[in-house]
Formats: structure tokens, C-alpha cells, sequence
């Protein structure tokens, strides 16, 4: 069961070496709000290579969220610049060159499982007989074969969580952000998405940008892991994992992983300094 | 329900009688129908209280003896009584509904279909209009900031004073008959659909609008597949209360307008000729209506949403 991802030269087996997918220089976010301005984020620059599994962590309001917003063209940068795939945000996006798992799973209530898969589909204006295809390809990707039928009230929240992932790679963009989308679920639940996550990326050979505040979670996923500090919203830390790409759960008792958790724990402490 | 529910078995004592009983005390039929006939008993009292100075009067110019039965019974049954009674009302409706033909202008099937229909001719227009200024007023911030407070200024104009001039304007410009009536049922029921309509398009969440522009969809592709699905439940409720007050405003239509068909025309004709009887069945027929209009949308709301995966 293989995601026929479509053709990449890079193979996916070298990282950083070529085209970045996601390139931010200088990036900075100031909202203005009735507060005054706020600096969401200041002075960013992070490359993120093909096939490379990006966490993102840090306190709330240390503007992760707003820099997967920025890479997603849903909210516009004030100064610096980024690029996706080597485009403006905004050309990315026409491209539909990146899928979106937002905080919340957002089905439709009113679809199906199947037809909130094909929602992006039919926008997209895939055939009939394409998205059928495409449906049940990536239902059986996240293990809801069974449930195309089922209305999103009668899935629990992590089998939602699930559809919408599936919803987002439908229509196969290499590059996929998400934003805390395990953060609603219960640990058990996560666990389990954590590992099907990684086993799909493994498979896919996506580019994933990971929001999250677990940090268990993001050493346990990523093969990097940027830590991030509010007032002004900004990179404190990127730390490269040292971990194997084949990861069992129980890999999070040993010492590499404790390692690496300790030193996030660090760069998290380190941005929380002046208080 | 009540009635169907396991009667006490016999031989199962007080205690599973007293449990049946209870179970049709709390029952929603018996509430209603308790509050049916106290309305009908508190109805006759006050029968017998308005029409008995009447009364009273004729028996002392007849120079006539009379017992407190035959007051109430005399009460009851005047020919141009203040307050007619209950028996009366629904007398004169089985009179001009099933002894009458239809057709006749005696009938008050033949009144009600001529309400009816400029009711729901109103109705259609009002609905599309105001899913219309909705669409507009949601997509445009012009209309946003223009349309709104006319919209909501035209509701404060008595629709009395205004029903005259709209009959007159349409009939110099060559509209008559069904259309300039049922012109003044859209002119009040375009308001709840325009208002409801509004909220229920600005009622999907920020991540499902933010999710749409990252499929980069048209607008009209937002407006298909997220705005209107999410506005169907308020389309609903707010149609419920516009066909309720299209046929407020078809029968208001037909009273200061010279009308010599329909509910309305027969209330003001039961006005001037003292006409108590036909007032009230007429008003009972118009309320009657409205309950069935807006069980229908009712209905057609369940069907609706439950084609769209409501819970049951």
C-alpha cells in the first residue's frame, strides 16, 4: 500500500542537501491589535528540507501556529520573506502544493466520512472515478476502511481527527502542516495516532510540519525539532534527532530519546528565562 | 403513547395504577389538553358575561321572566353576539366549509384559497428576496453597511399605512389581482429570511473558511459546499416564522384594499354588518392555516436535515 506519491528527484533519501520546500529569512509577524502591536514572530529563518518531519514547540503565543498560518498563506508576513517550494506562500497555495490538519478535525457534518475526503476533490475538480480511487486509498492509509458511510458525529474524536488527515492527503500535496492535531485527544488515542503517523510519513515520503506543546511527542516524531519562545514569537532552539527512522513506542524509554527530550526541556526553560 | 403504554396488569395493585395514572398526567397530549379546555370553559363564562347586558335588556323590553339557565342558554346562542361561543364558531365553520359549495363566495374554503394563495405567492418571492439581499449582504461589505439598515427601517413602517399605496402604485403601472397583495406578504416575510440568512452564512467556523483557501476554492465554491449547508438550519427557522407572517400580511392585504375575496375580506365584511360569528370562524380558519403553513415547513425541515446526517 504505497502512496504513488508523485515522482521526486530527490528520492527522498538525502534531506537539506537540495531545494529547501519551506524557506523563511527574516520572518517577522507584528499584529496589531487594540492592545497595541503584538510580535507574533521576529527575525525567523529555518530551511526545511524534502521529506523531513519538522515538530514546532514552544509555550502558546510563541507564534508556531502563526508560522505554519505564514507557510500556508493564511496569514501574511511583515517583514522578511518565505517560500514554499520555491514560491510565494500565495502561489504555493494556488498550487494546492500543501495539505492542512488544522487543530480541530472541522468534517462536515453534513458529509459522509468519504464525502469529506472528497471535498478537496471536487474543489479541485477531480474525475469521479479518481476520487473514488483516491478515497479509498487514503481512508485505508489512516485505517477508516469500513467507515466511509459513518457520519463524523458517529466516529470518536481521534477516528475524526483521522478523516480530516486523510481528507488532507487526498489530493497528494508533498507537504503536509498540522497543527496540534492530536492536541484534543486523549494520550492513549495520540500514542496510537504518533505511530501512524510516522509509519504514513514513512510511506509517503511527505515533508511534515508538526505544531504541538508534548514534547514527548515531538522527539518521538521528528527528525528535527524547532523550539520556539513567545514576546517576540521567535526560534531559541533546532535541534537535529539523533534518533533511528524506525522508531517503536518503546523507543521513548531510552536514553537517546530521554537525551534529546531533556535538551527541548532546556531550550524550553532557556525561553521562559526572564520570567 | 399514553394510552398504549402497558396499562396496569390487573391484580398489579394500587402502586401500577397510581404509575399509569402518573404517566398520563406528565404526558404532553393530556397537558395539552388540559389547557384546551380551560380555554373553552374560561370562553363560555365569559359567553355568558359579555352577552348578558344584551340580553338582560331584551328581556326587560319583552317584559319577560327568565331563569339563570335560560340566560345562559339564550347567551349562547345570539345572533350578533358580543363574544359568540364556542359551539357557534365551530357551527358557522362546519356551515361554510362542508354545507357550502366551494366554489360559492359563501364559503370559507373559497375565501381561504384566495388567502392562501397570495399567501404563498408572497411567500416564495420573500424567501428567494431575502436569500438574495443575504448572499449579497454576506459577500459584499457595501451591501453590508447599506442594505442592512433599510432592511431593517422598512419594518418599522406600519404595514396598515403602506398596504393602500402599494395596491394603488401597482395598479397604475397595470398590476393587479394575486401579485400586488401578495407583494405586501413578501414585503414582511423577505425580513426573518434576510436576517436569518445573513447569520446562518456567517456561521461556519473560521477553520472551515481558513480550510476552503488552503483547497484555494471560488467563492462560489465556499458559497455551494460550506455556506449554504451551514445556513440550511436557520433557512428553516426563519421560514417558519415568514410564512407565518405572509399570511398576516395576505390577509392585513386584503382589508384596507377594497377586497371582496378572501379571510380578510371576509373579517372587514363581518365588521360592518355585525357579523361576530363569521369574524371568528374566519379568524379561527386564518390561525388554523397558519399552524398547518408552518407544520409544513416543519416537515420539510426534518426531511432536510435528515437527509443531511442529523443525529436522530
Amino acid at each position: 500500500m504505497s502512496m504513488q506519491a508523485s515522482p521526486s528527484p530527490q528520492g527522498g533519501g538525502e534531506r537539506n542537501a537540495r531545494a529547501s520546500v519551506v524557506e523563511a529569512s527574516g520572518l517577522g509577524l507584528t499584529f496589531q491589535t487594540n492592545d497595541g502591536p503584538v510580535q507574533a514572530l521576529s527575525n525567523v529563518d529555518l530551511a526545511i528540507g524534502k521529506g523531513e518531519f519538522v515538530s514546532f514547540i514552544g509555550p502558546s503565543g510563541c507564534g508556531k501556529t502563526t508560522f505554519l498560518r505564514v507557510i500556508a498563506d493564511l496569514e501574511s508576513p511583515t517583514s522578511g520573506t518565505v517560500r514554499v517550494n520555491g514560491m510565494s506562500p500565495e502561489e504555493a497555495r494556488r498550487k494546492r502544493a500543501y495539505g492542512y490538519v488544522f487543530q480541530a478535525a472541522g468534517l462536515y457534518p453534513w458529509r459522509t466520512i468519504e464525502r469529506n475526503v472528497a471535498l478537496p476533490l471536487e474543489i479541485m475538480g477531480y474525475p469521479k472515478q479518481e476520487q473514488r480511487e483516491r478515497i479509498k486509498r487514503t481512508l485505508d492509509l489512516v485505517n477508516l476502511t469500513g467507515f466511509e458511510k459513518k457520519y463524523p458525529w458517529q466516529l470518536s474524536g481521534g477516528m475524526q481527527q483521522r478523516a480530516s488527515i486523510a481528507r488532507a492527503l487526498a489530493f497528494d500535496a508533498d507537504l503536509l502542516l498540522m497543527d496540534e492535531p492530536f492536541g484534543a485527544l486523549d494520550e492513549i488515542v495520540r500514542d496510537h495516532l504518533n505511530e501512524q503517523l510516522l509509519e504514513l510519513w514513512k510511506r509517503t515520503d511527505k515533508t511534515i510540519c508538526f505544531v504541538t506543546h508534548s514534547i514527548p511527542e515531538a522527539v518521538y516524531l521528528s527528525t528535527r525539532i524547532v523550539v520556539m519562545s513567545p514576546r517576540p514569537g521567535r526560534v531559541t532552539d533546532v535541534i537535529e534527532s539523533t534518533l533511528p527512522r524506525e522508531r517503536p513506542l518503546g523507543i521513548r524509554e531510552s536514553p537517546e530519546f530521554l537525551a534529546i527530550a531533556h535538551r527541548v526541556r532546556e531550550g524550553l526553560r532557556a525561553g521562559h528565562s526572564y520570567e | 403513547m399514553t394510552a398504549s403504554a402497558p396499562m396496569a396488569a390487573p391484580g398489579a395493585g394500587s402502586n401500577a395504577s397510581t404509575a399509569a395514572f402518573r404517566r398520563v398526567a406528565e404526558s404532553k397530549t393530556f397537558a395539552i389538553l388540559v389547557v384546551v379546555l380551560a380555554i373553552i370553559a374560561i370562553w363560555y363564562a365569559f359567553t355568558v358575561y359579555l352577552n348578558a347586558p344584551w340580553q338582560l335588556d331584551t328581556y326587560r323590553r319583552d317584559g319577560q321572566e327568565w331563569t339563570a339557565m335560560q340566560l345562559a342558554r339564550d347567551t349562547m346562542a345570539q345572533e350578533r353576539p358580543v363574544l359568540p361561543s364556542p359551539h357557534q364558531v365551530v357551527a358557522e365553520i362546519w356551515k361554510t366549509t362542508v354545507d357550502v359549495r366551494p366554489s360559492s363566495k359563501r364559503s370559507l374554503v373559497y375565501h381561504g384559497w384566495i388567502t392562501l394563495s397570495s399567501t404563498l405567492l408572497g411567500f416564495v418571492i420573500g424567501t428567494a428576496l431575502g436569500i438574495l439581499l443575504a448572499v449579497s449582504i454576506v459577500h459584499n461589505r457595501a451591501m453590508d453597511k447599506s442594505v442592512m439598515p433599510w432592511v431593517i427601517a422598512s419594518q418599522t413602517i406600519p404595514i396598515l399605512a403602506i398596504a393602500p399605496m402599494i395596491i394603488v402604485v401597482l395598479n397604475a403601472i397595470g398590476l393587479s389581482g394575486l401579485l400586488p397583495k401578495a407583494l405586501i406578504s413578501t414585503y414582511l416575510s423577505f425580513f426573518p429570511v434576510v436576517v436569518g440568512m445573513v447569520k446562518g452564512f456567517r456561521s461556519p467556523e473560521a477553520i472551515q473558511l481558513d480550510l476552503m483557501r488552503t483547497y484555494n476554492a471560488s467563492t462560489s465554491q465556499t458559497f455551494w459546499k460550506l455556506r449554504w449547508p451551514s445556513a440550511l438550519p436557520y433557512l428553516f427557522t426563519s421560514m417558519k416564522v415568514a410564512v407565518a407572517i405572509s399570511l398576516v400580511g395576505a390577509i392585513v392585504g386584503e382589508m384596507p384594499t377594497g377586497a371582496v375575496a378572501g379571510l380578510g375580506a371576509r373579517l372587514l365584511a363581518g365588521s360592518y354588518y355585525g357579523q361576530t360569528v363569521q369574524i371568528w370562524a374566519a379568524l379561527f380558519a386564518a390561525a388554523a392555516m397558519a399552524a398547518v403553513l408552518v407544520a409544513l415547513v416543519g416537515i420539510g425541515q426534518r426531511l432536510a436535515l435528515a437527509r443531511m446526517g442529523a443525529r436522530p
